[in-house]
């Protein structure tokens, strides 16, 4: 059997991790302890792909990802690449697909940990970078291990908008959930059942991990 | 008003509310057979022919269609874990003959209702090569889109037409494929690649693409059949048949012809 669209998925749910860690953070931040009156607003866009098919989020990518969309054209322009049928174009449709698996669960840790512990590390001289980075960061970090772990295993699973937008070329943006369903169309049942029994197997280790790290309490995401 | 008198009302409400559903059970329970819709699993590309299809038939005192549209592969899955349908239109061959072979649908039962052809369509703005498939290697053709050849009937004909003129590995950095032909469209339509290579039905469309397109030697390709079952699971497998002779008929001729089909022809 051919595992290439394993690799590619493990791939492409890193770096989509890695990219809503470096842009979730700050934002689950301001979310926790901002004050703006936008505040609830964009609590309720970063839920937005709770609640979305997947195919209304494929259906906004393919236009502006096109090479004269809003976004693909620019991007065609700087790099000479399309968006659409490309990796990169995936990142881009996961990172909106899995941000709130990322941001909620950053959001609520920081959320938990309460003023104190910042109002003591700026008594101590902290700046707020440096109470951000170290002593809220430590203390958010079931919130980390939680974010990490969701967004990961949510971006394996992710099917109707990468089906819309990667038009599925082998070693690029074939992913193990557009393979399960070509071994489905092509009646390749053996192939379909040995992916789908793997993401299985996946997803509720990894879900088990979660809860069990997080005792009795649910993972701080509307799930 | 007392308690008494309300709750005489209330009664009286309840009981006239117990004759109108046992009357609509009665009305369920006693209606002729004959009304019951026909249950037809449909491949998405022949949808809106099929719902003409549907209108015609009715006005010469069919049935009505209870039409449910999906991927042929999808629909396969589903019929053959029990899923209630009459009859299956498949966009392929392959999927009919598995359902007979597996007891699943009446042996026998199989014909070709539709045999399909393809277009090269072009985006608005976007020269569509005057050679046809010839001309394909032009740099104006930057992405082509086709239907998955392992997937989608239209994706092998299009591979097999793009294989005839000698363009498959000449174009292999080029082509997109779609999960079926719908998808090959869409591609056209949202501007992300220059040409398409899809069904012909899709140009009969009320809200079709801009664009220009031409139609594919049939010679360049195997004849792109779509084949028809009647269920082995159906309760109505008489009203079926009659449905498949209409389909064969020169009513649905016309149908098929102005949705960019060719006609059932004999099965092979």
């Amino acid at each position: 059997m051919n595992l290439t669209p394993v690799w590619i998925s493990l791939q492409l749910a890193s770096v989509t991790v890695a990219v809503l860690l470096v842009l979730g953070t700050p934002l689950a931040w301001w979310l926790a302890m901002g004050r703006s009156r936008w505040r609830v607003a964009v609590d309720a866009v970063v839920a937005l792909p709770l609640v979305l098919p997947p195919t209304v989020l494929g259906f906004y990518m393919l236009i502006l990802l096109a090479p004269q969309g809003p976004v693909g054209g620019p991007w065609l322009a700087v790099t000479g690449e399309t968006l659409t049928f490309s990796f990169a174009g995936l990142v881009i449709t996961s990172v909106l697909y899995s941000l709130p698996f990322v941001v909620q669960p950053l959001r609520d840790a920081f959320r938990g940990i309460g003023p104190r512990p910042l109002e003591t590390a700026a008594m101590l001289g902290a700046n707020r970078l440096d109470a951000f980075l170290t002593v809220a960061c430590p203390l958010a970090g079931r919130g980390f291990v939680t974010a990490i772990v969701l967004g990961f295993a949510h971006t394996l699973g992710e099917f109707g908008a990468i089906l819309m937008v990667g038009g599925s070329l082998p070693g690029e943006t074939r992913t193990v959930a557009i393979a399960i369903y070509e071994h489905v169309e092509t009646l390749d049942y053996a192939a379909a059942h040995a992916l789908s029994a793997g993401l299985l197997v996946f997803s509720f280790v990894a879900l088990l991990a979660i809860y069990t790290l997080n005792g009795r309490r649910r993972p701080g995401v509307g799930l | 008003m007392s308690d008494q008198a309300a709750s005489a009302l209330g009664a009286r409400r309840g009981s006239a509310l117990r004759q109108w559903l046992l009357a609509g059970l009665l009305l369920v329970i006693v209606s002729p057979a004959a009304a019951a819709p026909l249950k037809v699993a449909v491949a998405s590309n022949f949808l809106a022919p099929l719902e003409a299809l549907a209108e015609v038939y009715r006005q010469q005192g069919g049935p009505a269609l209870q039409i449910s549209a999906g991927a042929t592969g999808q629909l396969y899955a589903q019929i053959t874990q029990g899923a209630p349908y009459d009859v299956f239109l498949a966009a392929d061959q392959a999927r009919p003959q598995r359902l007979v072979s597996e007891g699943t649908a009446l042996t026998g039962s199989r014909m070709t209702y539709a045999r399909g052809r393809l277009v090269l369509w072009a985006r608005p703005g976007v020269e569509l090569p005057a050679d046809g498939l010839a001309g394909l290697q032009r740099p104006s053709v930057t992405r082509l889109a086709i239907a998955n050849p392992a997937l989608a009937p239209y994706g092998r004909a299009a591979r097999e037409a793009l294989q005839a003129t000698g363009q498959w590995s000449a174009l292999s950095d080029r082509v997109i494929q779609g999960q079926n032909v719908g998808q090959a469209l869409q591609y056209l339509a949202t501007g992300n690649v220059s040409h398409a290579l899809v069904a012909a039905s899709y140009t009969r469309l009320e809200n079709r693409p801009a664009g220009d397109y031409q139609r594919v030697a049939g010679r360049l390709h195997a004849p792109i059949r779509q084949d028809a079952v009647i269920l082995a699971g159906s309760a109505s497998a008489d009203q079926a048949r009659a449905f498949l002779a209409f389909l064969r008929g020169p009513a649905a001729a016309d149908v098929l012809a102005a949705f960019g089909y060719r006609a059932a022809g004999p099965s092979p």
